[in-house]
Protein backbone atom coordinates (compact mmCIF):
# COMPACT_ATOMS: atom_id res chain seq x y z
CA UNK A 1 0.00 0.00 0.00
CA UNK A 2 1.36 3.46 -0.87
CA UNK A 3 2.21 5.63 2.11
CA UNK A 4 -0.22 8.50 2.65
CA UNK A 5 1.44 11.90 2.92
CA UNK A 6 -0.80 14.41 4.66
CA UNK A 7 -0.81 18.04 3.51
CA UNK A 8 1.11 20.52 5.64
CA UNK A 9 -1.29 22.78 7.45
CA UNK A 10 -0.59 26.51 7.30
CA UNK A 11 -0.47 28.62 10.47
CA UNK A 12 -3.71 30.32 9.45
CA UNK A 13 -5.32 26.90 9.00
CA UNK A 14 -4.14 25.82 12.44
CA UNK A 15 -5.55 28.97 14.01
CA UNK A 16 -8.85 28.44 12.19
CA UNK A 17 -9.09 24.86 13.48
CA UNK A 18 -8.36 26.00 17.03
CA UNK A 19 -11.14 28.60 16.73
CA UNK A 20 -13.57 25.92 15.44
CA UNK A 21 -12.81 23.68 18.41
CA UNK A 22 -13.15 26.50 20.94
CA UNK A 23 -16.46 27.64 19.41
CA UNK A 24 -17.75 24.04 19.43
CA UNK A 25 -16.80 23.64 23.08
CA UNK A 26 -18.58 26.80 24.13
CA UNK A 27 -21.67 26.10 22.03
CA UNK A 28 -22.00 22.58 23.43
CA UNK A 29 -21.30 23.38 27.05
CA UNK A 30 -22.29 27.02 27.42
CA UNK A 31 -25.49 27.01 25.34
CA UNK A 32 -27.33 24.44 27.52
CA UNK A 33 -26.48 26.62 30.53
CA UNK A 34 -27.66 29.77 28.77
CA UNK A 35 -30.89 28.17 27.53
CA UNK A 36 -31.63 26.73 30.97
CA UNK A 37 -31.38 23.16 29.65
CA UNK A 38 -28.68 22.16 32.12
CA UNK A 39 -29.20 21.32 35.76
CA UNK A 40 -31.74 19.40 37.79
CA UNK A 41 -35.42 19.28 36.77
CA UNK A 42 -36.96 19.80 40.24
CA UNK A 43 -39.97 21.68 41.55
CA UNK A 44 -41.28 22.70 44.98
CA UNK A 45 -44.36 20.93 46.37
CA UNK A 46 -45.72 23.81 48.46
CA UNK A 47 -47.16 23.00 51.90
CA UNK A 48 -49.55 25.39 53.68
CA UNK A 49 -48.60 24.27 57.19
CA UNK A 50 -44.90 24.97 57.64
CA UNK A 51 -44.09 22.90 60.73
CA UNK A 52 -41.42 20.25 61.25
CA UNK A 53 -44.14 17.61 61.56
CA UNK A 54 -45.80 18.67 58.31
CA UNK A 55 -42.41 18.60 56.63
CA UNK A 56 -41.94 14.99 57.77
CA UNK A 57 -39.12 15.77 60.19
CA UNK A 58 -38.91 13.91 63.52
CA UNK A 59 -37.50 15.67 66.65
CA UNK A 60 -33.91 14.51 65.91
CA UNK A 61 -34.09 15.83 62.34
CA UNK A 62 -35.71 19.09 63.50
CA UNK A 63 -32.97 19.67 66.07
CA UNK A 64 -30.28 19.17 63.39
CA UNK A 65 -32.00 21.60 60.99
CA UNK A 66 -32.08 24.14 63.83
CA UNK A 67 -28.38 23.60 64.59
CA UNK A 68 -27.72 24.28 60.92
CA UNK A 69 -29.58 27.58 61.28
CA UNK A 70 -32.92 26.67 59.65
CA UNK A 71 -36.53 27.20 60.74
CA UNK A 72 -39.48 25.26 59.25
CA UNK A 73 -40.13 28.28 57.01
CA UNK A 74 -36.58 28.48 55.64
CA UNK A 75 -36.21 24.68 55.36
CA UNK A 76 -39.54 24.32 53.51
CA UNK A 77 -38.15 25.08 50.05
CA UNK A 78 -35.26 22.66 50.56
CA UNK A 79 -37.32 19.77 51.90
CA UNK A 80 -40.18 20.18 49.45
CA UNK A 81 -37.99 20.76 46.38
CA UNK A 82 -38.37 17.32 44.78
CA UNK A 83 -37.69 15.41 41.61
CA UNK A 84 -40.81 14.10 39.87
CA UNK A 85 -39.72 11.03 38.03
CA UNK A 86 -42.10 10.75 35.11
CA UNK A 87 -40.62 8.92 32.15
CA UNK A 88 -41.13 11.02 29.05
CA UNK A 89 -40.99 8.25 26.44
CA UNK A 90 -40.44 10.41 23.31
CA UNK A 91 -37.46 12.15 24.98
CA UNK A 92 -36.11 8.82 26.20
CA UNK A 93 -36.36 7.33 22.71
CA UNK A 94 -34.63 10.40 21.21
CA UNK A 95 -31.87 10.13 23.79
CA UNK A 96 -31.39 6.41 23.14
CA UNK A 97 -31.38 6.98 19.36
CA UNK A 98 -28.82 9.80 19.63
CA UNK A 99 -26.56 7.69 21.86
CA UNK A 100 -26.80 4.51 19.77
CA UNK A 101 -26.40 6.46 16.52
CA UNK A 102 -23.35 8.22 17.90
CA UNK A 103 -21.62 5.02 19.00
CA UNK A 104 -22.49 3.14 15.78
CA UNK A 105 -21.04 5.98 13.69
CA UNK A 106 -18.00 6.15 15.97
CA UNK A 107 -17.13 2.46 15.70
CA UNK A 108 -17.88 2.14 11.98
CA UNK A 109 -15.98 5.27 10.93
CA UNK A 110 -13.11 4.39 13.29
CA UNK A 111 -12.88 0.93 11.76
CA UNK A 112 -12.55 2.38 8.25
CA UNK A 113 -9.74 4.67 9.42
CA UNK A 114 -8.12 1.86 11.43
CA UNK A 115 -7.86 -0.40 8.37
CA UNK A 116 -5.85 2.35 6.61
CA UNK A 117 -3.57 2.63 9.63
CA UNK A 118 -2.99 -1.13 9.87
CA UNK A 119 -2.48 -1.59 6.14
CA UNK A 120 0.06 1.22 5.93
CA UNK A 121 1.86 0.13 9.10
CA UNK A 122 2.15 -3.58 8.32
CA UNK A 123 2.28 -3.56 4.52
CA UNK A 124 5.32 -1.27 4.67
CA UNK A 125 7.36 -3.98 6.42
CA UNK B 1 12.90 8.06 46.63
CA UNK B 2 15.25 7.62 43.67
CA UNK B 3 14.46 9.89 40.79
CA UNK B 4 15.73 9.30 37.28
CA UNK B 5 16.00 12.54 35.38
CA UNK B 6 16.82 11.06 32.00
CA UNK B 7 14.46 12.45 29.39
CA UNK B 8 12.63 10.12 27.05
CA UNK B 9 13.66 10.89 23.51
CA UNK B 10 11.47 10.16 20.49
CA UNK B 11 13.73 10.80 17.56
CA UNK B 12 15.03 14.34 17.98
CA UNK B 13 11.96 15.55 19.93
CA UNK B 14 12.19 16.57 23.55
CA UNK B 15 9.61 14.56 25.45
CA UNK B 16 8.23 13.88 28.89
CA UNK B 17 10.41 12.79 31.83
CA UNK B 18 10.13 9.31 33.40
CA UNK B 19 10.26 10.32 37.05
CA UNK B 20 7.13 8.88 38.69
CA UNK B 21 6.63 5.82 40.90
CA UNK B 22 3.57 3.90 42.22
CA UNK B 23 3.01 6.46 45.02
CA UNK B 24 2.65 9.22 42.44
CA UNK B 25 0.22 7.07 40.44
CA UNK B 26 -1.83 6.53 43.63
CA UNK B 27 -1.66 10.27 44.40
CA UNK B 28 -2.75 11.17 40.87
CA UNK B 29 -5.73 8.79 40.94
CA UNK B 30 -6.90 9.29 44.53
CA UNK B 31 -5.99 12.99 44.46
CA UNK B 32 -8.37 13.60 41.57
CA UNK B 33 -11.15 11.50 43.04
CA UNK B 34 -11.05 12.13 46.78
CA UNK B 35 -12.83 15.46 46.39
CA UNK B 36 -15.86 13.35 45.44
CA UNK B 37 -16.17 12.39 49.12
CA UNK B 38 -16.09 16.07 50.11
CA UNK B 39 -18.76 17.15 47.62
CA UNK B 40 -20.85 15.73 44.80
CA UNK B 41 -21.60 12.16 45.95
CA UNK B 42 -24.25 13.57 48.29
CA UNK B 43 -26.33 14.80 45.33
CA UNK B 44 -27.12 11.07 44.95
CA UNK B 45 -29.06 11.43 48.22
CA UNK B 46 -30.99 14.28 46.62
CA UNK B 47 -31.96 12.09 43.66
CA UNK B 48 -32.87 8.97 45.62
CA UNK B 49 -32.52 9.38 49.39
CA UNK B 50 -29.76 8.42 51.84
CA UNK B 51 -30.10 4.67 51.36
CA UNK B 52 -29.98 5.08 47.59
CA UNK B 53 -26.66 6.90 48.00
CA UNK B 54 -25.27 3.91 49.92
CA UNK B 55 -26.59 1.37 47.41
CA UNK B 56 -25.05 3.24 44.47
CA UNK B 57 -21.83 3.78 46.42
CA UNK B 58 -21.30 -0.01 46.39
CA UNK B 59 -22.76 -0.79 42.96
CA UNK B 60 -20.84 2.04 41.31
CA UNK B 61 -17.81 0.79 43.27
CA UNK B 62 -18.30 -2.44 41.29
CA UNK B 63 -18.40 -0.40 38.07
CA UNK B 64 -15.11 1.24 38.95
CA UNK B 65 -13.51 -2.02 40.05
CA UNK B 66 -14.31 -3.24 36.52
CA UNK B 67 -12.82 -0.01 35.13
CA UNK B 68 -9.66 -0.47 37.21
CA UNK B 69 -9.28 -4.15 36.19
CA UNK B 70 -9.82 -3.46 32.50
CA UNK B 71 -7.69 -0.34 32.54
CA UNK B 72 -4.83 -2.06 34.33
CA UNK B 73 -4.58 -4.74 31.66
CA UNK B 74 -4.77 -2.41 28.69
CA UNK B 75 -2.57 0.29 30.20
CA UNK B 76 0.11 -2.11 31.35
CA UNK B 77 0.36 -3.10 27.68
CA UNK B 78 -0.27 0.27 25.98
CA UNK B 79 1.88 2.52 28.15
CA UNK B 80 1.72 5.89 26.42
CA UNK B 81 0.74 9.44 27.39
CA UNK B 82 -2.94 10.05 26.91
CA UNK B 83 -3.96 6.80 28.63
CA UNK B 84 -7.27 5.64 27.19
CA UNK B 85 -6.63 7.83 24.13
CA UNK B 86 -3.55 5.81 23.24
CA UNK B 87 -5.52 2.62 23.89
CA UNK B 88 -8.32 3.70 21.52
CA UNK B 89 -5.80 4.65 18.85
CA UNK B 90 -4.19 1.21 18.85
CA UNK B 91 -7.30 -0.91 19.36
CA UNK B 92 -10.35 0.83 17.80
CA UNK B 93 -9.17 3.59 15.48
CA UNK B 94 -8.35 7.29 15.13
CA UNK B 95 -11.90 8.71 15.35
CA UNK B 96 -12.57 6.81 18.57
CA UNK B 97 -9.21 8.01 19.90
CA UNK B 98 -10.13 11.60 19.08
CA UNK B 99 -13.42 11.23 20.95
CA UNK B 100 -11.85 9.49 23.93
CA UNK B 101 -9.33 12.30 24.27
CA UNK B 102 -12.20 14.81 24.25
CA UNK B 103 -14.05 12.73 26.90
CA UNK B 104 -10.92 12.93 29.02
CA UNK B 105 -10.38 16.62 28.49
CA UNK B 106 -13.98 17.53 29.33
CA UNK B 107 -14.31 15.10 32.22
CA UNK B 108 -11.17 16.52 33.81
CA UNK B 109 -11.66 20.16 32.90
CA UNK B 110 -15.23 20.16 34.28
CA UNK B 111 -14.02 18.31 37.36
CA UNK B 112 -11.37 21.01 37.77
CA UNK B 113 -14.15 23.61 37.41
CA UNK B 114 -16.21 21.82 40.09
CA UNK B 115 -13.19 21.75 42.40
CA UNK B 116 -12.57 25.46 41.97
CA UNK B 117 -16.25 26.29 42.61
CA UNK B 118 -16.20 24.10 45.73
CA UNK B 119 -13.04 25.78 47.00
CA UNK B 120 -14.41 29.27 46.36
CA UNK B 121 -17.79 28.54 47.96
CA UNK B 122 -16.20 26.88 50.99
CA UNK B 123 -13.97 29.88 51.66
CA UNK B 124 -16.88 32.30 51.20
CA UNK B 125 -19.06 30.24 53.57
CA UNK B 126 -16.30 30.09 56.18
CA UNK B 127 -15.60 33.84 55.94
CA UNK B 128 -19.30 34.66 56.38
CA UNK B 129 -18.73 38.18 55.03
CA UNK B 130 -21.71 39.85 53.36
CA UNK B 131 -21.10 40.46 49.63
CA UNK B 132 -17.92 38.36 49.41
CA UNK B 133 -17.84 36.70 45.98
CA UNK B 134 -16.22 33.35 45.14
CA UNK B 135 -14.84 34.44 41.75
CA UNK B 136 -11.49 35.71 43.05
CA UNK B 137 -10.81 32.42 44.87
CA UNK B 138 -11.82 30.40 41.81
CA UNK B 139 -9.52 32.41 39.52
CA UNK B 140 -6.60 32.22 41.96
CA UNK B 141 -6.99 28.45 42.34
CA UNK B 142 -7.08 27.71 38.62
CA UNK B 143 -4.25 30.09 37.71
CA UNK B 144 -1.88 29.01 40.52
CA UNK B 145 -2.42 25.31 39.83
CA UNK B 146 -1.92 25.83 36.10
CA UNK B 147 1.37 27.55 36.91
CA UNK B 148 2.38 24.62 39.13
CA UNK B 149 1.63 22.21 36.30
CA UNK B 150 3.52 24.43 33.87
CA UNK B 151 6.60 24.16 36.09
CA UNK B 152 6.80 20.36 36.21
CA UNK B 153 5.01 17.10 36.76
CA UNK B 154 7.20 15.81 39.59
CA UNK B 155 6.65 18.87 41.79
CA UNK B 156 2.93 18.81 40.90
CA UNK B 157 2.44 15.21 41.95
CA UNK B 158 4.64 15.49 45.04
CA UNK B 159 2.34 18.30 46.19
CA UNK B 160 -0.66 16.11 45.34
CA UNK B 161 0.68 13.19 47.35
CA UNK B 162 1.00 15.28 50.51
CA UNK B 163 -2.34 17.11 50.30
CA UNK B 164 -4.24 13.95 49.27
CA UNK B 165 -2.80 12.08 52.25
CA UNK B 166 -3.82 14.88 54.65
CA UNK B 167 -7.37 15.03 53.20
CA UNK B 168 -7.73 11.24 53.43
CA UNK B 169 -6.45 11.11 57.00
CA UNK B 170 -9.01 13.78 57.97
CA UNK B 171 -11.85 11.42 56.88
CA UNK B 172 -10.34 8.62 58.98
CA UNK B 173 -9.97 10.97 61.98
CA UNK B 174 -13.59 12.14 61.63
CA UNK B 175 -14.80 8.54 61.39
CA UNK B 176 -13.05 7.39 64.56
CA UNK B 177 -13.84 10.61 66.47
CA UNK B 178 -17.61 10.02 66.29
CA UNK B 179 -17.52 6.57 67.93
CA UNK B 180 -18.79 4.73 64.83
CA UNK B 181 -19.34 1.55 66.85
CA UNK B 182 -22.14 3.17 68.94
CA UNK B 183 -25.35 4.89 67.90
CA UNK B 184 -27.05 7.64 69.87
CA UNK B 185 -24.06 9.49 71.32
CA UNK B 186 -23.00 11.40 68.20
CA UNK B 187 -24.32 9.37 65.28
CA UNK B 188 -28.08 8.92 64.90
CA UNK B 189 -28.50 6.81 61.80
CA UNK B 190 -31.63 5.03 63.05
CA UNK B 191 -33.42 8.32 63.62
CA UNK B 192 -32.28 9.98 60.40
CA UNK B 193 -32.62 7.10 57.93
CA UNK B 194 -36.00 5.55 58.74
CA UNK B 195 -38.11 3.02 56.81
CA UNK B 196 -40.32 5.93 55.72
CA UNK B 197 -37.57 8.13 54.24
CA UNK B 198 -34.79 5.67 53.32
CA UNK B 199 -35.95 5.52 49.69
CA UNK B 200 -38.30 8.52 49.29
CA UNK B 201 -38.69 7.97 45.53
CA UNK B 202 -38.69 4.16 45.69
CA UNK B 203 -36.39 2.09 43.46
CA UNK B 204 -36.51 4.55 40.56
CA UNK B 205 -34.75 6.95 42.93
CA UNK B 206 -31.98 4.36 43.37
CA UNK B 207 -31.51 4.21 39.60
CA UNK B 208 -31.59 8.02 39.36
CA UNK B 209 -28.92 8.20 42.08
CA UNK B 210 -26.42 6.35 39.86
CA UNK B 211 -25.65 9.68 38.20
CA UNK B 212 -23.98 11.17 41.26
CA UNK B 213 -22.87 7.80 42.63
CA UNK B 214 -20.30 8.04 39.82
CA UNK B 215 -18.85 11.02 41.65
CA UNK B 216 -17.58 8.80 44.50
CA UNK B 217 -14.87 7.51 42.13
CA UNK B 218 -14.85 9.55 38.89
CA UNK B 219 -11.32 10.11 37.66
CA UNK B 220 -9.50 7.04 39.10
CA UNK B 221 -8.79 6.00 35.53
CA UNK B 222 -6.71 9.17 35.22
CA UNK B 223 -3.73 7.25 36.55
CA UNK B 224 -3.06 6.08 33.01
CA UNK B 225 -2.43 9.62 31.79
CA UNK B 226 1.00 9.47 33.39
CA UNK B 227 2.03 6.35 31.46
CA UNK B 228 4.94 8.03 29.67
CA UNK B 229 6.19 9.64 32.87
CA UNK B 230 6.17 6.50 35.05
CA UNK B 231 9.48 4.66 35.52
CA UNK B 232 7.93 1.18 35.34
CA UNK B 233 4.46 1.47 33.79
CA UNK B 234 3.68 -2.27 33.65
CA UNK B 235 4.13 -2.50 37.43
CA UNK B 236 3.32 0.97 38.74
CA UNK B 237 0.09 1.65 36.85
CA UNK B 238 -1.90 -1.48 37.88
CA UNK B 239 -0.49 -1.31 41.42
CA UNK B 240 -1.22 2.40 41.88
CA UNK B 241 -4.71 2.15 40.31
CA UNK B 242 -5.82 -0.88 42.34
CA UNK B 243 -4.43 0.60 45.58
CA UNK B 244 -6.27 3.81 44.77
CA UNK B 245 -9.56 1.97 44.20
CA UNK B 246 -9.29 0.16 47.55
CA UNK B 247 -8.49 3.46 49.27
CA UNK B 248 -11.55 5.10 47.72
CA UNK B 249 -13.98 2.29 48.53
CA UNK B 250 -13.00 2.57 52.21
CA UNK B 251 -13.28 6.37 52.17
CA UNK B 252 -16.68 6.25 50.42
CA UNK B 253 -18.14 3.85 52.97
CA UNK B 254 -16.85 5.89 55.93
CA UNK B 255 -18.09 9.13 54.39
CA UNK B 256 -21.62 7.83 53.78
CA UNK B 257 -21.89 6.32 57.27
CA UNK B 258 -20.82 9.49 59.09
CA UNK B 259 -22.80 11.93 56.93
CA UNK B 260 -26.03 9.91 56.81
CA UNK B 261 -25.81 9.55 60.60
CA UNK B 262 -25.43 13.28 61.21
CA UNK B 263 -27.84 15.12 58.88
CA UNK B 264 -31.30 14.62 57.31
CA UNK B 265 -31.19 13.34 53.73
CA UNK B 266 -32.88 16.47 52.36
CA UNK B 267 -30.04 18.63 53.67
CA UNK B 268 -27.38 16.05 52.81
CA UNK B 269 -28.67 16.08 49.23
CA UNK B 270 -28.16 19.80 48.66
CA UNK B 271 -25.15 20.83 50.74
CA UNK B 272 -21.95 21.64 48.85
CA UNK B 273 -19.72 20.43 51.69
CA UNK B 274 -21.18 17.37 53.48
CA UNK B 275 -17.99 16.39 55.30
CA UNK B 276 -17.36 19.92 56.56
CA UNK B 277 -20.99 20.03 57.73
CA UNK B 278 -20.47 16.68 59.43
CA UNK B 279 -17.46 18.17 61.23
CA UNK B 280 -19.63 21.10 62.38
CA UNK B 281 -22.42 18.82 63.58
CA UNK B 282 -20.09 16.83 65.81
CA UNK B 283 -19.84 20.00 67.91
CA UNK B 284 -16.04 19.82 67.90
CA UNK B 285 -14.30 23.02 66.66
CA UNK B 286 -11.18 20.96 65.99
CA UNK B 287 -13.05 18.55 63.68
CA UNK B 288 -14.92 21.42 62.03
CA UNK B 289 -11.67 23.23 61.20
CA UNK B 290 -9.92 20.01 60.18
CA UNK B 291 -12.70 19.15 57.73
CA UNK B 292 -12.76 22.74 56.43
CA UNK B 293 -9.04 22.56 55.62
CA UNK B 294 -9.40 19.02 54.25
CA UNK B 295 -12.21 20.16 51.91
CA UNK B 296 -9.94 22.85 50.51
CA UNK B 297 -7.01 20.45 50.18
CA UNK B 298 -9.13 17.79 48.46
CA UNK B 299 -10.39 20.37 45.98
CA UNK B 300 -6.83 21.57 45.34
CA UNK B 301 -5.45 18.05 44.87
CA UNK B 302 -8.23 17.16 42.48
CA UNK B 303 -7.96 20.33 40.40
CA UNK B 304 -4.20 19.86 40.30
CA UNK B 305 -4.47 16.30 38.98
CA UNK B 306 -7.18 17.31 36.51
CA UNK B 307 -5.03 20.01 34.93
CA UNK B 308 -2.24 17.46 34.64
CA UNK B 309 -4.49 14.87 32.94
CA UNK B 310 -6.51 17.17 30.68
CA UNK B 311 -3.35 18.84 29.39
CA UNK B 312 -1.73 15.48 28.57
CA UNK B 313 -4.79 14.31 26.64
CA UNK B 314 -4.86 17.60 24.68
CA UNK B 315 -1.09 17.37 24.13
CA UNK B 316 -1.50 13.86 22.69
CA UNK B 317 -4.11 15.11 20.21
CA UNK B 318 -1.68 17.76 19.00
CA UNK B 319 1.24 15.33 18.81
CA UNK B 320 -0.72 13.02 16.52
CA UNK B 321 -2.02 15.99 14.47
CA UNK B 322 -5.64 15.20 15.42
CA UNK B 323 -5.59 18.85 16.46
CA UNK B 324 -3.10 21.50 15.28
CA UNK B 325 0.42 20.32 16.08
CA UNK B 326 1.06 23.62 17.86
CA UNK B 327 -0.39 21.98 21.00
CA UNK B 328 2.26 19.26 21.00
CA UNK B 329 5.10 21.49 22.16
CA UNK B 330 6.98 20.38 25.29
CA UNK B 331 8.55 23.12 27.39
CA UNK B 332 12.32 23.05 26.71
CA UNK B 333 13.18 23.52 30.38
CA UNK B 334 10.31 22.07 32.42
CA UNK B 335 9.43 19.27 29.97
CA UNK B 336 5.69 19.86 30.38
CA UNK B 337 2.95 20.21 27.72
CA UNK B 338 2.82 23.91 28.48
CA UNK B 339 0.78 25.10 25.50
CA UNK B 340 -1.97 22.61 26.27
CA UNK B 341 -1.94 23.73 29.92
CA UNK B 342 -2.24 27.38 28.90
CA UNK B 343 -4.93 26.70 26.26
CA UNK B 344 -7.24 24.90 28.69
CA UNK B 345 -6.77 27.54 31.41
CA UNK B 346 -9.26 30.16 30.05
CA UNK B 347 -11.81 27.45 29.20
CA UNK B 348 -11.77 26.25 32.81
CA UNK B 349 -11.99 29.83 34.08
CA UNK B 350 -14.93 30.67 31.81
CA UNK B 351 -17.00 27.68 32.91
CA UNK B 352 -16.11 28.15 36.58
CA UNK B 353 -17.72 31.59 36.37
CA UNK B 354 -20.90 30.58 34.50
CA UNK B 355 -21.76 27.05 35.70
CA UNK B 356 -23.25 25.85 38.98
CA UNK B 357 -21.58 23.05 40.89
CA UNK B 358 -24.09 20.33 39.96
CA UNK B 359 -24.11 21.43 36.29
CA UNK B 360 -20.31 21.27 36.09
CA UNK B 361 -20.35 17.89 37.84
CA UNK B 362 -22.95 16.58 35.37
CA UNK B 363 -20.82 17.68 32.39
CA UNK B 364 -17.91 15.81 33.90
CA UNK B 365 -19.96 12.69 34.70
CA UNK B 366 -21.39 12.58 31.17
CA UNK B 367 -17.96 12.57 29.59
CA UNK B 368 -16.83 9.97 32.12
CA UNK B 369 -19.71 7.59 31.35
CA UNK B 370 -19.16 7.91 27.59
CA UNK B 371 -15.57 6.95 28.22
CA UNK B 372 -16.49 3.93 30.36
CA UNK B 373 -18.85 2.74 27.63
CA UNK B 374 -15.90 2.84 25.23
CA UNK B 375 -13.71 0.95 27.74
CA UNK B 376 -16.19 -1.93 28.07
CA UNK B 377 -16.16 -2.47 24.29
CA UNK B 378 -12.46 -1.71 23.93
CA UNK B 379 -11.32 -4.57 26.18
CA UNK B 380 -13.39 -7.09 24.19
CA UNK B 381 -11.83 -5.82 20.95
CA UNK B 382 -8.36 -5.89 22.54
CA UNK B 383 -8.68 -9.56 23.55
CA UNK B 384 -10.12 -10.43 20.12
CA UNK B 385 -7.47 -8.65 18.07
CA UNK B 386 -4.57 -9.77 20.27
CA UNK B 387 -5.48 -12.96 22.19
CA UNK B 388 -3.60 -13.60 25.44
CA UNK B 389 -0.76 -15.59 23.93
CA UNK B 390 -0.10 -13.17 21.06
CA UNK B 391 1.47 -10.27 23.02
CA UNK B 392 3.06 -9.86 26.46
CA UNK B 393 0.79 -8.06 28.92
CA UNK B 394 2.03 -6.43 32.13
CA UNK B 395 -1.16 -7.55 33.85
CA UNK B 396 -4.05 -9.81 32.79
CA UNK B 397 -7.38 -9.18 34.46
CA UNK B 398 -9.44 -12.20 35.58
CA UNK B 399 -13.00 -13.27 34.70
CA UNK B 400 -13.01 -11.73 31.20
CA UNK B 401 -15.55 -10.79 29.77
CA UNK B 402 -17.56 -10.45 33.02
CA UNK B 403 -16.05 -7.07 34.09
CA UNK B 404 -16.71 -5.70 30.59
CA UNK B 405 -20.34 -6.85 30.65
CA UNK B 406 -20.87 -5.45 34.18
CA UNK B 407 -19.30 -2.16 33.14
CA UNK B 408 -21.43 -1.88 30.00
CA UNK B 409 -24.68 -2.66 31.85
CA UNK B 410 -23.89 -0.14 34.59
CA UNK B 411 -23.14 2.50 31.96
CA UNK B 412 -26.59 1.92 30.40
CA UNK B 413 -28.20 2.30 33.84
CA UNK B 414 -26.25 5.51 34.40
CA UNK B 415 -27.41 6.99 31.08
CA UNK B 416 -30.95 6.33 32.22
CA UNK B 417 -30.13 7.89 35.60
CA UNK B 418 -28.85 11.04 33.88
CA UNK B 419 -31.98 11.09 31.74
CA UNK B 420 -34.00 11.23 34.98
CA UNK B 421 -33.58 14.93 35.73
CA UNK B 422 -30.69 15.93 33.45
CA UNK B 423 -31.80 14.53 30.05
CA UNK B 424 -31.48 17.77 28.06
CA UNK B 425 -27.88 18.20 29.19
CA UNK B 426 -27.09 14.64 28.06
CA UNK B 427 -28.60 15.10 24.58
CA UNK B 428 -26.81 18.45 24.09
CA UNK B 429 -23.46 16.97 25.02
CA UNK B 430 -23.79 13.85 22.85
CA UNK B 431 -24.90 16.09 19.95
CA UNK B 432 -21.64 18.03 20.42
CA UNK B 433 -19.54 14.86 20.29
CA UNK B 434 -21.45 13.74 17.19
CA UNK B 435 -20.84 17.01 15.32
CA UNK B 436 -17.18 17.28 16.30
CA UNK B 437 -16.74 13.65 15.17
CA UNK B 438 -18.14 14.53 11.74
CA UNK B 439 -15.70 17.45 11.59
CA UNK B 440 -12.80 15.14 12.43
CA UNK B 441 -13.74 12.25 10.14
CA UNK B 442 -14.56 14.31 7.05
CA UNK B 443 -12.06 17.18 7.41
CA UNK B 444 -9.41 17.04 10.10
CA UNK B 445 -8.29 13.44 9.56
CA UNK B 446 -6.61 14.38 6.26
CA UNK B 447 -3.77 15.97 8.27
CA UNK B 448 -3.05 12.73 10.16
CA UNK B 449 -0.20 10.40 9.18
CA UNK B 450 -1.85 6.97 8.89
CA UNK B 451 0.76 4.34 9.72
CA UNK B 452 2.45 6.52 12.34
CA UNK B 453 -0.60 6.14 14.57
CA UNK B 454 0.40 2.61 15.46
CA UNK B 455 3.54 2.68 17.59
CA UNK B 456 3.30 -0.54 19.63
CA UNK B 457 5.69 -3.41 18.76
CA UNK B 458 2.78 -5.81 18.29
CA UNK B 459 1.92 -8.21 15.47
CA UNK B 460 -0.82 -7.39 13.00
CA UNK B 461 -4.24 -7.54 14.73
CA UNK B 462 -6.33 -10.62 13.99
CA UNK B 463 -9.02 -9.98 11.36
CA UNK B 464 -7.10 -7.10 9.72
Amino acid sequence: MSRYTPPEQSKAGQIFDIVVVVVAIFVALWLPLKLGLAGAAKSIDVLDAKTWEALGQNPTMASIWERLGYTPETAHDIIQNRFHYVIDWPTLIIMAAVLIGYFVFLFRASDREYRDVINEKFDDK
Amino acid sequence: MTITLEPVIHGDRVSLLRVLGPAHVWALGVGIVLVGEFTGWNFAADKGGALAALIVCWIVGLLYTSVAMIDSEVTSTVAAAGGQYAQAKHIVGPLMAFNVALFLVFAYTMLEVSDAILLGDTIVAKAGVEGLNHNAFIAATIVVLAWLNYRGVLMTLNVNFVITAIAYISIVILFFSVSPWTQGAVLKLNELVTPENALPYGWIGVIAAFQFGIWFYLGIEGTTQAAEEVRSPARSLPYGTMAGMITLLIAAAMTWYVCASLMPWEYLGITYYPLWDAGKLTGSPLLENLLFVATLLAALASANGCINDAARAWFSLGRDRYLPSWFSAVHPRYRTPYRSILFLLPIALAFAFIADLNQAITFSILSGVLQYTFMSINIVMFRKKWPLASIRRGYTHPFHPLPAIVLFCLCVVTYFAIFLGFGSQLIAMVAFYFLISLWFHFYRYKFVRRGDQFTMPWPRPQGY
